[in-house]
């Protein structure tokens, strides 16, 4: 089944297009990475997918429907920095929002909603700071109470941007396994990932973007130098270079002497 | 009751009031948004005036209310459109209103009766003898009327629409991605704004509303870990702040509204300097720990 197909989409941003005729499709139950150099339109899409933002031609539907209709299985996870953490917010306070629907904004939170969103924090293993101010969280616990607001949403399609930006391994790793665990119980998870250095091994899926759709498809058939040529141009190339250059040169002198 | 009874009183009511909504202005970080409103609806006023040809408060309100609407879309206009920074449209706006204001004042200065420092500075002191009656009978000041109506409003506004406030507040995306529209709780909360700017600085001028909207919600920011707190301080030390200044202006004959200001102002340094001492407590503690 198709849990998100992106139809001919354009976007742009101050009339520069940024997504140029984009159209691909994502399976369910797979773990997939959007991938790209920075300023290829990764978090435009997905804010195009979650109607933050306009499109000016195509269209996205979720589970073979229009978003507003299927709004209540899609979680979204906006960039850790696009917030102020100095916010007078508790963690759980913040998971709580998970369970803030639309049209039903008011009234206490039931017994139920409150444990879901005591579920979630334990389950990114935050559940003893849960009184904690936001602001005296590491970067990577303030992800970790992002994803679980995130959770406590119970979608079944999870959008997130750059969810492994500025924060520490231990973080990074909690993540990633729980990810896989979201994979394996039948969600749909879909990053948007800038960094080709780490973790890229543990997508299925990848959708490589460069303004314009570059590939789409199962990680090892699509994840190939020619698509990655392509996906990050001049700059990939030089990198290359580089390594090819250290590789054959055991250069820079300094780091040899280190390893003797 | 005494007079100095209802002076405190409207003090208190205005600064709860512009504390509640402060809260959220500090928050979204457009506390001077408050700031432009109060300046930007003499216009409003002068033109209500010009066309009912009456100094009845309700077409003035209404004009002002009119005018504060105007002002933050003509803000969000030129911050989204035109790409302008959101202070610098901020100040394009108000001014330019304010301006247009004082020059229908001075057009028709012959046949309105406005000026600009009521408009500014307010005055607290005369409350009392601007009396509320229905028929014979005095129901006592009618700013203290207006006051508690507003509070009415906005503690609605608030307690129902707390959720989508807090959720717009702390992150426009995600709350969009849940099907909120951000911009229709923007105009909501600016719309009370206007509204309230408009009913209080009839009574205490133009500088203690913004005083009132930013200092006690920033002073409470510094102290809160939760936004419940933060509203509950704001409410505390604006009452304390419209109490603290009376006394004062009292002791030494000064100006009411500017020693209920200056109160809110000593008290942010207070905080201020106690959030201070706190956080250099805490490090040392956290180094004796580890």
């Amino acid at each position: 089944m198709t849990a998100i197909e992106v139809h001919n989409l354009t976007a742009s941003y101050d009339r520069h297009p940024v997504l140029w005729d984009v159209d691909f499709e994502i399976p369910t139950g797979k773990l997939v990475g959007i991938i790209g150099p920075n300023g290829s339109g990764k978090t435009t899409l997905l804010k195009s997918i979650m109607g933050i933002l306009p499109i000016d031609s195509g269209f996205v539907k979720l589970f073979d429907k229009p978003l507003d209709d299927v709004r209540n299985r899609v979680s979204y996870v906006p960039q850790r920095q696009s917030v102020d953490w100095d916010f007078p917010a508790t963690a759980m306070d913040v998971v709580q929002m998970g369970r803030y629907k639309k049209g039903k904004l008011f009234g206490r939170l039931s017994k139920l909603d409150r444990d879901i969103a005591r579920d979630a924090l334990k389950r990114v293993g935050m559940l003893e700071y849960k009184n904690r101010q936001i602001s005296e969280l590491s970067g990577g616990q303030q992800q970790r109470v992002f994803i679980a607001r995130s959770l406590a949403q119970q979608a079944e399609i999870y959008l997130m941007d750059e969810p492994f930006v500025g924060i520490d391994a231990a973080s990074e790793a909690a993540i990633v396994a729980l990810l896989k665990e979201m994979r394996d119980e039948g969600k749909t998870v879909v990053l948007v990932h800038h960094d080709l250095h780490t973790a890229l091994e543990f997508f299925d899926w990848v959708v490589m973007l460069n303004t314009r759709l570059v590939a789409s498809g199962p990680l090892v058939e699509t994840l190939t130098e020619a698509n990655l040529r392509q996906t990050y141009g001049g700059k990939l190339n030089l990198l290359t270079q580089i390594a090819h250059l250290v590789k054959s040169q055991e250069f820079p002198v300094r780091e040899k002497e280190m390893r003797d | 009751m005494s007079p100095d009874f209802w002076i405190v009183i409207t003090g208190i009511l205005v600064a709860v009031n512009c504390g509640l909504l402060g809260v959220f202005l500090v928050l979204r970080k457009s506390a001077m948004v408050g700031d432009a409103i109060s300046h930007a609806v003499l216009p409003g006023i002068v033109i209500a005036y010009l066309l009912t040809d009456s100094r009845s408060s309700i077409w003035m309100m209404l004009g002002a209310a009119v005018f504060g609407i105007i002002t933050t879309f003509f803000i969000e206009f030129l911050h989204r459109k035109a790409r302008v920074q959101s202070d610098a449209s901020i100040g394009v706006t108000f001014t330019w209103l304010f301006a247009i204001g004082v020059i229908l004042v001075s057009l028709f200065s012959g046949n309105v009766d406005i000026d600009q420092e009521c408009v500014l500075y307010g005055d607290i002191a005369y409350v009392p003898f601007d009396l509320f009656f229905l028929g014979e009978n005095s129901l006592g000041p009618a700013p203290v009327w207006m006051g508690s109506i507003n509070m009415l409003v906005i503690a609605l506004v608030v307690a129902l629409g707390y959720r989508g406030l807090f959720l717009t507040s702390f992150d426009t995306g995600y709350a969009s991605s849940i099907g909120l529209n951000t911009g229709a709780w923007n105009y909501l909360l600016m719309g009370a704004v206007s509204l309230t700017v408009v009913l209080s600085f009839n009574s205490v001028g133009a500088i203690l509303v913004v005083a009132f909207l930013v200092v006690p919600p920033a002073t409470a920011y510094l102290i809160s870990k939760r936004l419940e707190t933060m509203i509950a301080s704001t409410v505390v030390l604006g009452t304390l702040s419209a109490v603290g200044g009376y006394l004062l202006a009292d002791l030494w004959s000064a100006s009411i509204s500017a020693s209920m200001a200056v109160f809110s102002g000593i008290f942010f340094a207070l905080v201020f300097g106690y959030s201070l001492v706190g956080k250099k407590l805490r490090k040392r503690v956290h180094l004796s720990e580890s």
